[in-house]
């Protein structure tokens, strides 16, 4: 089945679009391609249509490694009992801008 | 007299107006959903192509009637669009070959119309230019992904070839309305874009394992308004709506 499903589908990529703002590549979705260059250009295409970015990241999703959704306790459980890790504790000047 | 520098414009118009008919009819019918919205996004280019310059025609003809007069209401010979762009779409193959040899002439003319005498048609040109360069990339890929690739894709290819090369020569043709618009250094000598088409065609095909056809012959007559049975069938689809109610707005 899987060789089957391989022949037929070309390979899943993730798109990552870096916004006119600046900022990091933020993940915006997926699509199919058959090689690199191909995903680039999709993304383009699909992602991209309305002005949405100046930038473009595609990885084949295979390579993407991911936490187990099974263990959301015990990697994200722990730090909701930690408000102080926020820098929310003082007072930021009013002469300080863009923060 | 007749009014040359209309009847380029609209040259240039019908050459845009059928290509994007024709890629128009793919929408939905692409092999997978990116190569859907690809397509269409290069279909609304040159369809803004077309209307820039039906918009200038429309003024430079000075009748009074709007870019859609032009569009909807003239006849098959009236349309000076090149050959190939009014072939069928065929397969994948087919369409992507077509695109590719289009793409690769109208970079080159559009680049030389951004250095023209007429600063409409110049800015026109400019601003189309960075549209087509990526139609070319797009389209040259493809055809190189599909030389390349199977033995169906390449047969598939071959077959595209057969069909569209004899409507290549038409584009170097040089006709009267183009001889004037030469004169006035609108329009630059096509023949001269021959040479460097035929060097950017050879490349591509090297990387497709085509090779370029020893044809001699060459059908033309698209540019003056001798088309194929093709265009009379485009037209019934493209002018129905505004043939059937005039003027009908949505």
């Amino acid at each position: 089945m899987k060789h089957s499903e391989n022949k037929k589908n070309w390979p899943l990529w993730e798109v990552f679009v870096r916004s006119k703002r600046g900022l990091g590549h933020k993940h915006v979705g997926s699509l199919r391609a058959s090689d690199a260059q191909m995903a680039v250009e999709n993304a383009r295409d699909v992602y991209t249509r309305r002005q949405e970015g100046i930038s473009i990241w595609v990885v084949e999703s295979k390579n993407i490694i991911a936490s187990d959704p099974g263990q959301i306790d015990s990697l994200f459980d722990p730090a909701s009992d930690k408000p102080y890790r926020h820098p929310t504790f003082y007072d930021v000047p009013n002469e300080v801008k863009n923060i | 007299m007749k009014n040359f520098k209309t009847e380029y414009l609209l040259h240039l118009a019908d050459n845009a107006l059928i290509l994007s008919h024709r890629l128009g009819e793919w929408c939905g019918h692409a092999p997978i959903l990116e190569q859907d919205i690809a397509l269409t996004n290069i279909t609304l280019d040159i369809l803004g192509q077309a209307r820039y310059f039906y918009q200038y025609a429309a003024k430079s003809d000075n009748k009074g009637k709007s870019e859609d007069y032009y569009a909807f209401f003239r006849n098959e010979r009236d349309f000076k669009n090149l050959l190939i762009l009014e072939q069928p779409n065929g397969d994948w193959a087919q369409t992507m070959l077509r695109q590719f040899l289009y793409d690769n002439y109208c970079l080159l003319l559009y680049q030389s119309l951004t250095e023209c005498s007429d600063n409409q048609i110049a800015a026109i040109a400019s601003k189309a230019v960075k549209e087509v360069k990526y139609h070319y990339k797009f389209s040259s890929e493809w055809v190189m992904r599909l030389g390349d690739g199977t033995e169906e894709s390449k047969k598939r290819l071959e077959n595209a070839l057969e069909n569209l090369w004899i409507y290549t020569g038409e584009m170097f043709e040089i006709t009267p309305y183009e001889t004037e618009m030469i004169k006035l250094g609108i329009a630059p000598d096509p023949s001269k874009l021959k040479h460097k088409w035929l060097e950017n065609t050879q490349n591509i095909f090297k990387l497709s394992n085509l090779s370029i056809p020893k044809t001699e012959w060459f059908q033309k007559g698209g540019k003056t308004g001798y088309h194929t049975e093709n265009l009379g069938k485009i037209l019934t689809d493209l002018q129905y709506m505004q043939r059937s109610y005039p003027n009908c707005n949505w």
